[in-house]
C-alpha cells in the first residue's frame, strides 16, 4: 500500500540546515497497523506529514497504492489526500461551529457529493463510532473521547486507502484512550490500513507492527503481537 | 460559484458565526449609509443654494431708472428719469443682441386687493407675457397673462399662490373676481415663484391695464432681459456685459443722459452674482464628492481590513479543510462567495436605509440651505456595485493568501 525508498528531508532554519529524515526505507501493506515511535526530534511527525501529502520530501520516492506522490501541484494533491487519506490529529482539528455531522460530512462535500447521501453517510459512520445520539452536537459540547470518534468518522467518511492518526491519544486520559484504540483495533480488523505516530509505548503494543525512529533513521522495524485494547480496560 | 451546494455551505458559515456576519454587515451597511445620506446633504444643499439665490432666470438683466448726477445739453442734474413704452420698444427694435425674453414692467408696490372679507395690501405688477420666465414662475392652475390679454387690455389678474392662500383659502380662484385699487379684476391663473412667499404675493395683471388703472400712461417702471443661454458661463458673461453697454448707451442717448453719469440708469447684470452660486455650488459639489470618496475609500478599507482578519481567524478551519482535500480555489471561493455575499446583502440594507430615511425625512428639511434632500439611485446602485466590487478585490488577496497556507502551518497555528 505504501512504498516508501530513501526518503529525506531537511528544514532551513536561518542559516543551518535541519537534516531530519536521513534516509526512510519502508513499505506498509494493506491491512497493516502500524505504530510510529520515537522521542520528539526523531522525525516522525515529519515523515507522516509527507505520508499525509501536507509537507514535501526533498528526495526519495513515495508511493501510495500504486500511484506515485511526486510534483503534486496543490490541487492534485488535495485530490489525493481526500481521494487516499483520513487524517486524526491529537488536537483533533474539528471545525467548532459545524455540528458533529457537519464535520463529519465535510470531507465527502470536497468529493461533490450531494448533500442527502452525504448526510446519510455521515450519519452511519457517526453510529459506527457510537455517536449518533450527539450527530447535532457542536465539538464544544463533546469530550475529549467524543471529539476524537468524530474525527475518526470524519476520516473514515471518505472511505479511505490509509488511515495517518498524530498521537491521537495524546489528549486524553488512559481509559478514553484504551477505548479509541479499541474502536481504531476493530476498525482495522475490517482490513483498513491504519498508520499511528506515538510516543506511548502502551498505544504502540496495541499495533501490529512497531516502527522506532531516531535522528531521521529507522533503527527498529519488527512485527509484534497486538495487545488488544478492551483487556486492559 | 453558483452551485447549490456551495451556497448551503455559505449559509451554513454565515449562520453559525452571527457574529462576524453581523459586524460585518454593520460596517458595510454603515459605509453605504453614510455615503447615501452624504450625497443626498449635497443635493439638498445645492437645491438649498440655488433655492437661496436663483429666484429669478440667472442671466436676467434689469433696467431701473434713477435721477441724473451730471447736468447735460441744458438739463440741470437731479432730473428724475422716467422710462416709458417707446424706451423698452426701442431697445427691443435696435438691439443687435438675440433677445430670449423680454418684459417692461410697471408696478405698485403695495395695492390694496379683496376677495369677499379677505384682503390684503399686495404688490400689483403691470408685466408682459414673457415675464413668467424672466421671474421663473410656474402656473399651478389656470394659465398666465398672454399677448391678447395685453392687447386687449383685460382686466385679468395672476395671483401667486400665497395670495391665492389668503384670500381664497382651499378655494379654486380661477373665473372669480378679485378688487385691485377698487376695479374688479377676474382671476386668470395661479402661480408659484422660487422666490417663495415673497414673490409669491405678488399680483400680476397685463401692463397695458395696469398704466390704465394706475393712471401712468405710457410710463414703466423697469425691463427686464433674458439673452440665449450660452454654451460657457464666459461667453454668456461677455454677451451678456456687451448686451448692457448697448441699452446704457442706447437710453443714455435717447433720454439725454451723460454718459458719464452713473446714476440716471441702472443696469443689473444677474449673471454677474449667478458666478459666485456657482462657484460656491461647484466647491460644496467638490466638497461633498471628496467626503464621500474618503468614506468609500474607508469603507473599502473596512471591509478589506475585515477580511483579512477572517481569513486569519480561519487559517485552522482553512488547515483543516485543506487536510480533507479542498482545492486551493475552493477556498478562495468559499471566502470570496461568502465576503460577496455578506457585503451585498448588508450594502443594500445600508441603501434601502439610507434612501428611506432621505425619502421619509427630506421633504420635511427646510433649512435656509438644505431643501430636499434626495440621492441619483444609479448613483447610489453603482457606489453600491464600486463597494461590492473593491471588497471582493480587497477580500481576494487574503483570500489568495490563505488559500496558499499550507496545511501543516495551519494545523500548528493554535
Amino acid at each position: 500500500m505504501i512504498e516508501i525508498k530513501d526518503l529525506h528531508k531537511s528544514y532551513k532554519m536561518g542559516k543551518n540546515s535541519l537534516h531530519v529524515l536521513k534516509g526512510i526505507n519502508f513499505n506498509v501493506e494493506e491491512g497493516e497497523l502500524v505504530a510510529i515511535m520515537g522521542s520528539s526530534g526523531s522525525g516522525k511527525s515529519t515523515l507522516l506529514n509527507i505520508l499525509g501529502m501536507l509537507d514535501e520530501a526533498d528526495q526519495g520516492s513515495y508511493t501510495l497504492d500504486g500511484v506515485p506522490i511526486k510534483n503534486l501541484n496543490e490541487k492534485l494533491a488535495a485530490q489525493y489526500r481526500n481521494k487516499f487519506l483520513g487524517f486524526i490529529f491529537q488536537s483533533f482539528n474539528l471545525i467548532n461551529y459545524k455540528s458533529a455531522l457537519d464535520n463529519v460530512a465535510l470531507p465527502l462535500f470536497y468529493q461533490g457529493m450531494k448533500r442527502a447521501e452525504r448526510m446519510e453517510r455521515s450519519m452511519a459512520y457517526l453510529k459506527k463510532v457510537g455517536l449518533a445520539d450527539w450527530a447535532t452536537h457542536k465539538p464544544n459540547e463533546l469530550s475529549g473521547g467524543q471529539k476524537q470518534r468524530v474525527a475518526i468518522a470524519r476520516a473514515l467518511a471518505s472511505d479511505p486507502k490509509v488511515l495517518l492518526a498524530d498521537e491521537l491519544t495524546g489528549a486524553l486520559d488512559s481509559k478514553t484512550s484504551y477505548e479509541i484504540m479499541d474502536l481504531i483495533q476493530k476498525i482495522n480488523d475490517e482490513g483498513r490500513t491504519i498508520l499511528i505516530v506515538t510516543h506511548e509505548k502502551d498505544i504502540a503494543q496495541m499495533t501490529k507492527r512497531i516502527v522506532n525512529l531516531k535522528d531521521g533513521v529507522i533503527i527498529d522495524d519488527r512485527k509484534i503481537t497486538q495487545v488488544r485494547a478492551m483487556q486492559d480496560v | 460559484m453558483f452551485s447549490l451546494e456551495r451556497w448551503q455551505e455559505v449559509f451554513e458559515t454565515i449562520s453559525k458565526n452571527k457574529l462576524r456576519t453581523f459586524l460585518t454587515g454593520v460596517s458595510v451597511a454603515s459605509g453605504i449609509f453614510i455615503l447615501v445620506v452624504l450625497l443626498g446633504v449635497s443635493v439638498g444643499f445645492q437645491n438649498g443654494v440655488e433655492k437661496q439665490f436663483q429666484n429669478d432666470a440667472e442671466n436676467i438683466i434689469n433696467i431701473y431708472p434713477g435721477s441724473t448726477s451730471i447736468a447735460y445739453k441744458g438739463f440741470n442734474k437731479d432730473r428724475r428719469i422716467q422710462l416709458t413704452n417707446e424706451d423698452y420698444a426701442l431697445v427691443n427694435r435696435e438691439t443687435d443682441q438675440e433677445i430670449e425674453f423680454a418684459s417692461s414692467l410697471y408696478q405698485i408696490f403695495a395695492g390694496l386687493v379683496s376677495y369677499g372679507n379677505e384682503s390684503g395690501s399686495y404688490r400689483v405688477e403691470g408685466i408682459l407675457p414673457d415675464y413668467q420666465f424672466l421671474e421663473k414662475a410656474d402656473i399651478i392652475e389656470g394659465r398666465f397673462i398672454n399677448m391678447n390679454d395685453v392687447k386687449a387690455k383685460e382686466k385679468y389678474a395672476v395671483i401667486g399662490n400665497r395670495a391665492k392662500k389668503d384670500l381664497f383659502k382651499d378655494k379654486s380662484p380661477i373665473g372669480e373676481y378679485i378688487e385691485v385699487s377698487g376695479l374688479n379684476f377676474k382671476v386668470i391663473g395661479v402661480f408659484t415663484d422660487p422666490g417663495g412667499d415673497r414673490e409669491e404675493t405678488r399680483v400680476y395683471v397685463p401692463i397695458s391695464t395696469a398704466q390704465i388703472v394706475f393712471g401712468a400712461g405710457t410710463d414703466i417702471r423697469s425691463m427686464g432681459y433674458t439673452l440665449p443661454k450660452e454654451e460657457n458661463y464666459d461667453l454668456a458673461l461677455k454677451q451678456s456685459n456687451a448686451f448692457a453697454a448697448q441699452i446704457e448707451q442706447m437710453l443714455k442717448s435717447k433720454l439725454q443722459i451723460d454718459p458719464k453719469d452713473e446714476s440716471a440708469l441702472f443696469i443689473s447684470n444677474n449673471i454677474e452674482n449667478t458666478k459666485e452660486i456657482y462657484l460656491l455650488i461647484n466647491a460644496m459639489k467638490i466638497f461633498f464628492w471628496g467626503v464621500g470618496i474618503a468614506t468609500l475609500l474607508a469603507g473599502i478599507i473596512g471591509v478589506s481590513n475585515i477580511m483579512l482578519i477572517i481569513v486569519k481567524e480561519r487559517t485552522k478551519e482553512i488547515g483543516i479543510r485543506k487536510a480533507l482535500g479542498a482545492e486551493p480555489l475552493s477556498i478562495v471561493g468559499m471566502i470570496l462567495h461568502e465576503s460577496i455575499f455578506v457585503t451585498s446583502v448588508s450594502g443594500l440594507f445600508g441603501l434601502i436605509f439610507g434612501l428611506a430615511l432621505l425619502e421619509i425625512v427630506g421633504p420635511y428639511i427646510e433649512l435656509d440651505f438644505i431643501r430636499n434632500p434626495s440621492v441619483n439611485f444609479s448613483i447610489a446602485v453603482s457606489t453600491l456595485i464600486l463597494l461590492i466590487a473593491a471588497g471582493a478585490i480587497a477580500g481576494f488577496f487574503p483570500a489568495w493568501r490563505g488559500a496558499r497556507i499550507k496545511p501543516i502551518d495551519a494545523l500548528r497555528d493554535e
